[in-house]
Protein backbone atom coordinates (compact mmCIF):
# COMPACT_ATOMS: atom_id res chain seq x y z
CA UNK A 1 0.00 0.00 0.00
CA UNK A 2 1.16 3.39 -0.97
CA UNK A 3 0.11 6.94 -0.03
CA UNK A 4 -2.15 7.06 -3.20
CA UNK A 5 -3.52 4.07 -2.12
CA UNK A 6 -4.90 5.60 0.96
CA UNK A 7 -5.72 8.46 -0.54
CA UNK A 8 -8.23 6.57 -3.13
CA UNK A 9 -9.35 4.53 0.06
CA UNK A 10 -10.43 7.61 1.89
CA UNK A 11 -11.93 9.09 -1.29
CA UNK A 12 -13.90 6.41 -2.06
CA UNK A 13 -15.17 4.78 1.22
CA UNK A 14 -15.44 7.69 3.21
CA UNK A 15 -16.32 10.58 0.11
CA UNK A 16 -14.55 13.28 0.58
CA UNK A 17 -13.07 14.80 -2.90
CA UNK A 18 -9.97 13.68 -4.44
CA UNK A 19 -8.35 17.20 -3.27
CA UNK A 20 -9.24 17.00 0.12
CA UNK A 21 -8.05 12.89 0.77
CA UNK A 22 -4.70 14.04 -1.07
CA UNK A 23 -4.39 17.55 1.21
CA UNK A 24 -5.41 15.82 4.25
CA UNK A 25 -3.26 12.88 3.58
CA UNK A 26 -0.29 15.26 2.65
CA UNK A 27 -0.70 17.25 5.67
CA UNK A 28 -1.09 14.39 8.03
CA UNK A 29 2.41 12.77 7.65
CA UNK A 30 4.26 16.40 7.22
CA UNK A 31 2.96 17.69 10.46
CA UNK A 32 4.02 14.06 12.32
CA UNK A 33 7.03 14.30 10.52
CA UNK A 34 8.05 17.91 11.97
CA UNK A 35 7.32 16.67 15.07
CA UNK A 36 9.47 13.93 15.15
CA UNK A 37 12.09 16.06 13.38
CA UNK A 38 11.60 18.22 16.83
CA UNK A 39 12.35 15.09 18.81
CA UNK A 40 8.85 14.81 20.22
CA UNK A 41 6.91 11.37 20.21
CA UNK A 42 3.99 11.43 18.41
CA UNK A 43 1.07 8.57 19.67
CA UNK A 44 -1.85 7.47 17.34
CA UNK A 45 -4.21 5.52 19.76
CA UNK A 46 -5.15 2.42 18.26
CA UNK A 47 -1.83 2.47 15.85
CA UNK A 48 0.79 3.25 17.47
CA UNK A 49 3.83 5.54 18.92
CA UNK A 50 6.60 6.78 17.01
CA UNK A 51 9.62 8.02 19.78
CA UNK A 52 13.07 9.56 18.90
CA UNK A 53 15.82 7.73 21.31
CA UNK A 54 18.95 9.21 21.46
CA UNK A 55 21.69 6.86 21.41
CA UNK A 56 24.98 7.17 22.57
CA UNK A 57 28.43 7.30 20.82
CA UNK A 58 29.89 3.23 21.17
CA UNK A 59 32.42 1.39 20.08
CA UNK A 60 32.09 -0.83 17.04
CA UNK A 61 33.91 -2.94 14.61
CA UNK A 62 34.06 -3.26 10.84
CA UNK A 63 32.62 -6.73 10.51
CA UNK A 64 34.95 -7.07 7.44
CA UNK A 65 38.38 -5.76 8.44
CA UNK A 66 37.80 -5.90 12.37
CA UNK A 67 38.80 -2.50 12.75
CA UNK A 68 37.34 -0.63 15.98
CA UNK A 69 35.61 1.69 15.04
CA UNK A 70 33.69 4.73 16.90
CA UNK A 71 29.95 4.46 15.90
CA UNK A 72 28.96 7.97 16.24
CA UNK A 73 25.85 9.13 18.58
CA UNK A 74 22.95 9.99 16.96
CA UNK A 75 19.17 10.24 17.25
CA UNK A 76 17.01 7.13 16.15
CA UNK A 77 13.46 6.70 15.49
CA UNK A 78 11.37 3.74 16.73
CA UNK A 79 8.11 2.77 16.62
CA UNK A 80 6.24 0.78 18.62
CA UNK A 81 2.65 -0.98 17.95
CA UNK A 82 -0.14 -0.51 19.96
CA UNK A 83 -1.95 -3.66 21.44
CA UNK A 84 -4.74 -2.78 19.10
CA UNK A 85 -2.54 -3.57 15.85
CA UNK A 86 -0.82 -6.56 17.19
CA UNK A 87 -4.05 -8.23 17.50
CA UNK A 88 -5.33 -7.13 14.21
CA UNK A 89 -2.51 -8.61 12.67
CA UNK A 90 -3.17 -12.19 14.58
CA UNK A 91 -7.06 -12.41 13.57
CA UNK A 92 -8.20 -10.62 16.78
CA UNK A 93 -10.54 -8.17 17.93
CA UNK A 94 -9.09 -5.41 20.13
CA UNK A 95 -11.05 -6.07 22.65
CA UNK A 96 -10.01 -9.99 22.99
CA UNK A 97 -6.99 -11.13 25.02
CA UNK A 98 -3.90 -12.83 23.46
CA UNK A 99 -4.55 -16.44 24.61
CA UNK A 100 -0.61 -16.67 25.31
CA UNK A 101 -0.61 -13.49 26.77
CA UNK A 102 -3.86 -14.40 29.23
CA UNK A 103 -2.85 -15.84 32.55
CA UNK B 1 1.51 14.98 20.21
CA UNK B 2 -1.37 12.55 20.27
CA UNK B 3 -3.91 11.77 17.63
CA UNK B 4 -6.38 14.49 18.53
CA UNK B 5 -3.46 16.86 18.46
CA UNK B 6 -2.41 15.97 14.90
CA UNK B 7 -6.19 16.13 14.60
CA UNK B 8 -5.86 19.99 15.37
CA UNK B 9 -3.06 20.63 13.29
CA UNK B 10 -4.34 19.31 10.40
CA UNK B 11 -7.57 21.32 10.98
CA UNK B 12 -5.67 24.49 11.56
CA UNK B 13 -4.68 24.18 7.36
CA UNK B 14 -7.75 23.66 6.19
CA UNK B 15 -10.44 26.23 7.40
CA UNK B 16 -12.87 24.73 4.68
CA UNK B 17 -13.40 21.22 6.40
CA UNK B 18 -14.96 20.92 9.74
CA UNK B 19 -12.85 19.52 12.85
CA UNK B 20 -15.32 16.49 12.43
CA UNK B 21 -14.07 16.16 9.19
CA UNK B 22 -10.30 16.22 9.78
CA UNK B 23 -10.58 13.80 12.60
CA UNK B 24 -12.84 11.52 10.24
CA UNK B 25 -9.99 11.58 7.53
CA UNK B 26 -7.13 10.95 10.04
CA UNK B 27 -9.08 7.95 11.41
CA UNK B 28 -9.69 6.19 7.72
CA UNK B 29 -5.96 7.09 7.25
CA UNK B 30 -4.53 4.83 10.26
CA UNK B 31 -7.85 2.35 9.89
CA UNK B 32 -6.81 1.80 6.35
CA UNK B 33 -3.14 0.97 7.05
CA UNK B 34 -4.50 -1.36 10.25
CA UNK B 35 -6.35 -3.17 7.20
CA UNK B 36 -3.38 -3.43 4.96
CA UNK B 37 -1.24 -4.66 7.55
CA UNK B 38 -3.87 -7.32 8.33
CA UNK B 39 -4.29 -8.56 5.47
CA UNK B 40 -0.52 -8.77 5.23
CA UNK B 41 0.38 -5.96 3.17
CA UNK B 42 2.98 -3.51 3.46
CA UNK B 43 3.06 -0.16 3.26
CA UNK B 44 5.38 2.32 2.08
CA UNK B 45 4.94 5.79 2.28
CA UNK B 46 7.54 7.84 0.74
CA UNK B 47 9.91 10.34 2.75
CA UNK B 48 8.67 8.75 5.66
CA UNK B 49 9.14 5.15 5.93
CA UNK B 50 7.55 1.76 5.69
CA UNK B 51 5.95 -1.04 7.67
CA UNK B 52 5.93 -4.50 7.00
CA UNK B 53 4.61 -7.73 8.74
CA UNK B 54 6.87 -10.10 10.08
CA UNK B 55 6.17 -13.85 11.21
CA UNK B 56 7.36 -15.14 14.09
CA UNK B 57 7.39 -18.83 14.69
CA UNK B 58 5.83 -20.68 17.38
CA UNK B 59 8.21 -21.02 20.14
CA UNK B 60 8.95 -22.33 23.50
CA UNK B 61 8.97 -19.52 26.18
CA UNK B 62 9.64 -19.27 29.82
CA UNK B 63 7.56 -17.48 32.42
CA UNK B 64 10.30 -15.43 34.04
CA UNK B 65 8.53 -15.17 37.33
CA UNK B 66 7.86 -18.88 37.84
CA UNK B 67 9.90 -20.41 35.16
CA UNK B 68 7.57 -22.70 33.94
CA UNK B 69 7.50 -23.49 30.50
CA UNK B 70 5.19 -22.24 28.02
CA UNK B 71 4.94 -22.85 24.43
CA UNK B 72 4.14 -19.47 22.49
CA UNK B 73 1.87 -19.60 19.56
CA UNK B 74 3.45 -18.30 16.23
CA UNK B 75 2.31 -15.06 15.61
CA UNK B 76 2.21 -11.93 13.20
CA UNK B 77 4.23 -8.79 14.23
CA UNK B 78 4.24 -5.22 12.57
CA UNK B 79 7.75 -3.80 12.26
CA UNK B 80 8.52 -0.26 11.09
CA UNK B 81 11.70 0.50 9.15
CA UNK B 82 12.27 4.64 9.11
CA UNK B 83 12.61 6.11 5.29
CA UNK B 84 15.69 8.01 4.89
CA UNK B 85 14.76 11.49 4.21
CA UNK B 86 12.95 11.01 7.89
CA UNK B 87 15.80 9.28 9.28
CA UNK B 88 18.24 12.01 8.59
CA UNK B 89 15.85 15.10 9.72
CA UNK B 90 15.71 13.13 12.96
CA UNK B 91 19.16 13.37 13.45
CA UNK B 92 19.11 16.59 12.52
CA UNK B 93 21.68 16.29 9.17
CA UNK B 94 20.17 17.80 6.20
CA UNK B 95 18.40 15.60 3.29
CA UNK B 96 19.50 15.78 0.31
CA UNK B 97 17.22 14.72 -2.29
CA UNK B 98 18.52 11.46 -4.33
CA UNK B 99 17.38 8.16 -5.54
CA UNK B 100 14.72 7.30 -2.62
CA UNK B 101 15.89 3.81 -1.46
CA UNK B 102 13.00 1.41 -2.38
CA UNK B 103 14.14 -1.18 -0.20
CA UNK B 104 12.56 -4.25 2.45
Amino acid sequence: MTKAEIITRIYEKVGFSKKDATDVVEATFDIIKGCLEQGQKVKISGFGNFVVNTKRPRKGRNPQTGDEIIIVGRKVLTFKASQILKKSLNGMSATESSPTEAE
Amino acid sequence: MTKRDLIDEVNKRFPHLSRRDSEVIINAIFDSMVEALAQGDRIEIRGFGSFVVKHRRARQGRNPKSGVLVSVAAKRVPFFKVGKELRFRVDGKPFEEDEEEIST
